[in-house]
């Protein structure tokens, strides 16, 4: 008898310095329980964090690159977004 | 590392590759962008990158039986340590390779087969045995040593969880050539019959690890384009140079010698080394190295063993779900 693919999940840590989690990688696990464990076995080996997230990979809808374009290209000409556009004479000093 | 799951573009690979796209696709990867999973990409790249990624995972789990054969009997606890924390880099390294090479659309199980039915190939260097504790301090410090001069080129792959699996295996793999060199110092500042131990694991490894770096460049068959795509930003013949160069001051430091009588140094520095039996290294990929039925056997066996622990991991998991269905339904 064939076993099935084992579920794939993706991995998250947040480190110690208080940021977000990140994506570090991806494994297979049957289920949650032991996603999470062997999420601590193969991604904190070296004190990479101080929490684990795992998610199903399936569980996650991702933007499709053919649409680039149309999904951040509205941003890219907002440059009045950023501290920059604005001026302020030298005189003010930091702001 | 990104998943099968959202991997559409195998569909777009079985019809015609358009030439636009294609120079498109050249276009990114000239311009340095990272190519990810979802993004369009021609056959021959995904397959090039899925028969590459997947034979270095195959390495890295192959490559932890010659090294995992000393750990019971490392000289002291804290080399035990080292080398038992050694092995389980290479594994995890085998596990973050097998992710990126999936995002390729071959599923684990498929890359996984094609290894233990012989399809698929792994580093010619695991077939050599490993007969005295000097050889754990030699691959340590030249097969890590050749390994981190091939895989730092890869962090900057144009496959972008390919790049991102070689970052965190480099940061690992610093450690493993470190501890190897320092089991090689201790070994030559130790007795004479320990110095000795050292020398003849450097005469038995050096040329094989030279073969690490594939064929000489006149004949190597995968490299123009895996140049072209920016898989590969070194000839072998390069790295090999750059190895070379590298390791021949650590191996004086030592007070070893290298197995090269031929060996001599250029004006501009370069060691030149003596032609490379280039027939050995035929024979290991053929399978008729010294350890490669042992090795092949290893990991067959480990496999079906390993059977039931994840045919009761799956029924375990099915019986939940199940179970939580039938609770959501009273």
């Amino acid at each position: 008898m064939a076993t099935p693919n084992t579920p794939l999940w993706e991995v998250f840590i947040r480190s110690r310095n208080g940021l977000a989690h990140k994506h570090v990688g991806s494994l297979h696990a049957s289920d949650a329980t032991m996603a999470l464990q062997a999420a601590r076995d193969i991604y904190t080996r070296r004190g990479e964090g101080l929490s684990i997230w795992v998610v199903p990979s399936t569980a996650i809808t991702a933007s499709d690159p053919a649409d680039k374009g149309m999904m951040f290209e509205p941003a890219e000409s907002k440059i009045y977004r950023h501290p920059t556009f604005y001026e302020v004479p030298e005189e003010v000093g930091h702001m | 590392m990104y998943t099968q799951a959202l991997n559409t573009a195998e569909a777009d690979d079985r019809g015609l590759e358009d030439a636009a796209r294609a120079a498109q696709f050249q276009a990114r990867i000239d311009a340095e962008e990272r190519i990810e999973p979802n993004d369009w990409m021609p056959a021959a790249y995904r397959k090039t990158l899925t028969r590459q990624i997947s034979q270095h995972a195959h390495s890295e789990i192959v490559g932890m039986l010659p090294e995992g054969n000393w750990i019971t009997r490392a000289p002291t606890l804290r080399r035990k340590a080292a080398l038992l924390a050694k092995v389980q880099d290479e594994c995890g390294h085998g596990l973050y390779l097998y992710a990126a090479a999936e995002t390729l659309g071959t599923s684990r199980e498929e890359l996984v087969d094609a290894m233990l039915a012989g399809k698929a190939k792994y580093s010619s260097i695991f077939n050599y045995p490993t007969l005295t504790w000097a050889d754990i301090g030699t691959i340590g410090w030249l097969v890590d040593g050749a390994a981190i001069m091939n895989q730092i080129p890869l962090c900057r792959c144009s496959y972008g969880p390919y790049a991102r699996a070689m970052i965190r295996v480099c940061k690992e793999e610093s450690f493993h050539q470190r501890q190897g060199y320092e089991i090689m110092l201790t070994l030559c500042r130790g007795s004479d019959e320990q110095k000795a131990m050292a020398q003849d694991a450097l005469n038995r490894w050096w040329w094989p690890v030279l073969m690490m770096f594939g064929p000489p460049d006149a004949t190597s068959q995968h490299s123009d384009t895996s140049t072209k795509w920016k898989i590969k930003r070194f000839s072998n013949d390069e790295l090999r140079q750059k190895f070379v160069d590298a390791t021949v001051p650590q191996a004086q430091y030592l007070g070893l010698t290298i197995p090269d009588p031929g060996m001599t140094q250029d004006a501009d520095g370069h060691w030149r080394y003596s032609e490379i039996d280039w027939t050995e290294f035929k024979q290991v990929l053929a399978g008729n190295g010294p350890c490669n039925r042992d090795r092949m056997a290893a990991r067959r066996k480990a496999h079906e063993e390993g059977t039931w622990v994840r045919e009761a991991a799956a029924a375990y998991a099915a019986k939940r779900a199940h179970r939580q269905t039938a609770q959501a339904a009273e």
